[in-house]
């Protein structure tokens, strides 16, 4: 589990990350998204026990990152940004050296080394050097790394950056099921679709603050609305918009279509059918208009930039 | 995926928590290892490492028998004998200056490749860190280093000059190879966590490199011209240089282990001089009130915040110049007790007699009048102690200035050894000394901080900042309290002083 409490870093005048606030329980992902230089990097660095905050606390798996700086890098597992490998050495030779920077023993080293290397495709290159690996076999190397010493905490920056959909499906998988062994993801990404798929809290972070955060469904309420429904009529109509209005709110329509945005949908869609099909009118489909976390990201942070604007 | 029970996870826990100097080791030679098997691996560490271990030694000792050939051809026979041991200090350094290179490479190069973020996430500690690298940047320049030794002094026993060297001298450029190595090391540590970039690094070495060549010279001339090298035990002086070396490793390390910190490398990303910023701290710490920066409201705040505050940063360096300086004391005073030391001093019937005579054996100037002189001698003495001390650690701050109280102490031994009445030297040194000694402890003080806080910053503040408010707060007290009183006690030294000294000789 991870948790932070209004966590802060100065950097001389600059505050680079401001009173960060995240609680990520057991088995569960939190993607934190932000543009380039929001603090997301920083903010690992200091669960890492990295970087020493300025201030607020934080603990992974139950270690304060102060106090107990190597028993927190002991539960850690961290892919960063950069994947940062010893090219020449080969994959077997690396990761022995951080199974033994681990401490664990020779057999457990060579078995959690060859395993993960074939869950991830790699045990084809065995006898390449890292500096002949390609970017995202690279990549992957570096979250074997991560995973090597089984740590219930893992801290993952951009982790399917430069891979291809092959690759980076493998990682999402693998992110997928070690979830369900109870392990806590922090994940930072650009990749939003990825983001949606994996994450089950969202944390938007902008100018080291954190200034949304929530379930996908939560953040879409909150910044983009109530669910947008499209309703398909067959052939046209005429003033079924003010029909309908003191059930749902209408956003736009057509000449054989309309959308509108629903706070119940459970209850609003069934009463709203049953006038459409009083009404004589008949419906080809009702279906809900797909929101993505991008459209979220966006409206986040256009809204933060106009409070800015405003200060 | 393997199975997910965390029990490794457990031993990873525990593991962990050992602490001792086994454990520290253990750890340290993991990355010593890795770092040692990759540099083998570097043709371009690997081929100097041959070429000076194998060809430069067999080059050494034919260029060791043309020259004691040519020379004693000139019947200067000594010169070829002392070429030879010089050849072989040369034979010994030239491999451990790759250590500067693999030291530079396995810290700065680490960072710039981006591979030191992935070793600093896990749970080795600084210090083990640090060691280990260390050590990796060592062991193949010194392993090269003494197997060029080895061949050198092998091919000049079996050769045809049939050289034995004293076992001392090959000890003592053993142990001299070994603390050059451990300087150029600790150096380049220091070096590579305040930059970014090898390119960076390499044109800071130089600050390394030209210390160090230096003092190859003056080994040299020491190899050639000391009184004692005829001495089978070896050359004296070389030991000197030898536990000289040994307090700068120890200064570097305990320099090296506080700014080789997870904090300091990754935190730092710039290698660009910023002037004006600079500049700019450090005004700010010379107005500041407190820790936070405030800047004082007036003259009077800043006299009374302000440098109450730079003063209380002082507390430690303070009560370390008033021990030096006692010690100074006391032992300029033991020191004049030696037979050896003492002054042949003639009987003083009176006062005047006796400072006329300590005048002339001591060339000091009881009185040489004129207040701008007293101020400059003061006032540069005080400034170099402070430069010195810059690029000493500190210690030229407390070695320049308590040789003043070496002095005092020697001749208050000699007047009191001859029966002489002390009280004019009282008079001569303790009417302005009220005002000048209080004000010499602090500027030594100031001096000793803005050296020594490299070594050991306050906790939580990197080493660029602690210099910068130590740096900030040397400026405000110079300005603030040193040069007032130093002005103030040179007024003293030239128009009351002299008076003082008159009354208390009678005249």
């Amino acid at each position: 589990m991870i948790e932070s409490h209004e966590l802060s870093k100065d950097f001389g005048t600059f505050r680079a990350v401001d009173q960060v606030s995240l609680t990520i329980a057991s088995g569960t992902v939190l993607a934190l998204l932000g543009p380039n230089g929001a603090g997301k990097t920083t903010t690992v660095r200091m669960l890492t026990s990295i970087l020493a905050p300025s201030s607020g606390w934080a603990r992974i798996a139950g270690y304060d990152v102060v106090k107990q700086p190597a028993q927190v890098r002991a539960h850690v597992g961290v892919l960063t940004e950069q994947h940062g490998l010893y090219e020449r050495m080969k994959a077997i030779e690396y990761l022995d050296f951080f199974g033994r920077v681990y401490r664990l023993d020779a057999t457990e080293r060579r078995r959690r080394s060859l395993d993960l290397l074939d869950r991830f495709g790699l045990s084809f290159a065995l006898d390449k050097r890292l500096g002949e690996y390609s970017k995202g076999m690279k990549q992957k190397l570096a979250l074997v790394r991560a995973l090597l010493h089984n740590p219930p905490v893992l801290l993952l920056d951009e982790p399917t950056s430069a891979m291809d959909p092959h690759s980076a499906k493998l990682v999402r998988d693998a992110i997928v099921e070690l979830q369900r062994d109870e392990r806590t993801f922090l994940i930072t990404t650009h990749n939003l679709t990825e983001a949606q798929q994996l994450a089950d809290h969202i944390a938007i972070i902008r100018s080291g603050a954190i200034v949304a955060s929530g379930t996908f469904h939560d953040l879409a309420r909150q910044f983009v609305g109530d669910p947008l429904m499209e309703l398909r009529t067959h052939g046209a109509f005429n003033g079924l918009a003010t029909d309908i209005s003191d059930l749902v709110t209408v956003e736009a329509a057509g000449e054989d279509w309309l959308r509108y945005r629903v706070a119940d949908p459970y209850n609003t869609n069934p009463a709203l059918l049953r006038r459409v099909a009083g009404l004589g009118i008949d419906v080809v489909t009702l279906s809900a208009v797909s929101q993505t976390l991008e459209d979220i990201y966006l409206q986040v942070v256009k809204e933060d930039e106009g409070l800015h604007n405003l200060e | 995926m393997a199975a997910t029970t965390p029990l490794m996870l457990e031993q990873t826990a525990q593991g962990s928590e050992p602490t001792g100097f086994r454990y520290t080791l253990g750890n340290a030679l993991i990355i010593t290892r890795r770092e040692v098997r990759d540099s083998f691996r570097d043709w371009r560490i690997i081929a100097p490492i041959v070429i000076l271990t194998f060809l430069f030694p067999g080059l050494a000792q034919f260029v060791a028998g043309r020259f004691a050939e040519f020379v004693a051809g000139y019947g200067a026979d000594i010169i070829g004998e002392r070429t030879i041991p010089f050849l072989l200090m040369i034979v010994g350094f030239f491999p451990i200056s790759i250590s500067l290179v693999i030291a530079l490479e396995t810290f700065v190069g680490e960072k710039e490749r981006r591979s030191l973020e992935p070793l600093l996430s896990t749970p080795l500690t600084n210090t083990e860190l640090y060691i280990g690298k260390t050590l990796a940047a060592m062991i193949p320049p010194l392993l090269s280093s003494y197997g060029g030794m080895g061949v050198y002094l092998t091919s000049l026993v079996l050769g045809d000059l049939e050289w034995r060297p004293p076992a001392m001298l090959v000890v003592q450029i053993i142990l001299l190879t070994t603390v050059q190595a451990l300087v150029m090391v600790t150096g380049a540590v220091v070096v590579s966590s305040q930059t970014t970039s090898t390119r960076a690094a390499n044109l800071l070495a130089s600050f390394i490199i030209i210390p160090m060549t230096m003092l190859i010279q003056g080994e040299s001339v020491i190899m050639f011209l000391a009184p004692d090298a005829e001495d089978p035990n070896g050359i004296g002086a070389l030991w000197a240089i030898i536990i000289g070396m040994a307090v700068v490793v120890f200064l570097l390390l305990r320099v090296g282990n506080s700014i080789f910190n997870r904090e300091e490398l990754l935190g730092r990303t710039i290698d660009q001089l910023n002037l004006k910023g600079t500049a700019r701290k450090i005004w700010r710490f010379v107005l500041a009130v407190d820790d936070d920066g405030t800047p004082a409201r007036n003259i009077v705040d800043w006299y009374r915040r302000g440098i109450r505050l730079s003063l209380g940063r002082l507390r430690s360096a303070v009560i370390v110049t008033i021990v030096v300086c006692i010690v100074a004391l006391v032992a300029g005073y033991i020191i004049g007790q030696m037979p050896e030391w003492r002054l042949p001093l003639p009987e003083a019937s009176n006062l005047t007699d006796t400072a006329q005579t300590l005048g002339r054996y001591t060339s000091i100037p009881l009185y040489t009048g004129g207040f701008r002189f007293f101020l400059w001698q003061n006032s540069r003495v005080l400034l170099a102690a402070a430069l010195i001390s810059m690029f000493t650690f500190g210690v030229g701050a407390l070695v320049i200035t308590p040789v003043v109280y070496l002095i005092l102490g020697y001749l208050f031994s000699q007047i009191v050894l001859a029966g002489y009445n002390p009280s004019f030297l009282f008079a001569a040194v303790l009417t302005h000394g009220v005002v000048e000694i209080p004000i010499i402890i602090l500027a030594t003080a100031v001096a000793l901080r803005l050296g020594a806080v490299i070594t050991r910053p306050p906790e939580g503040i990197t080493v660029g900042h602690a210099w910068l408010t130590a740096f900030g707060d040397t400026v405000k007290l110079a300005v603030g309290v040193i040069l007032p009183g130093l002005v103030l006690a040179a007024l003293i030294e030239a128009y009351i002083t002299p008076r003082v000294v008159l009354a208390v000789l009678g005249g």
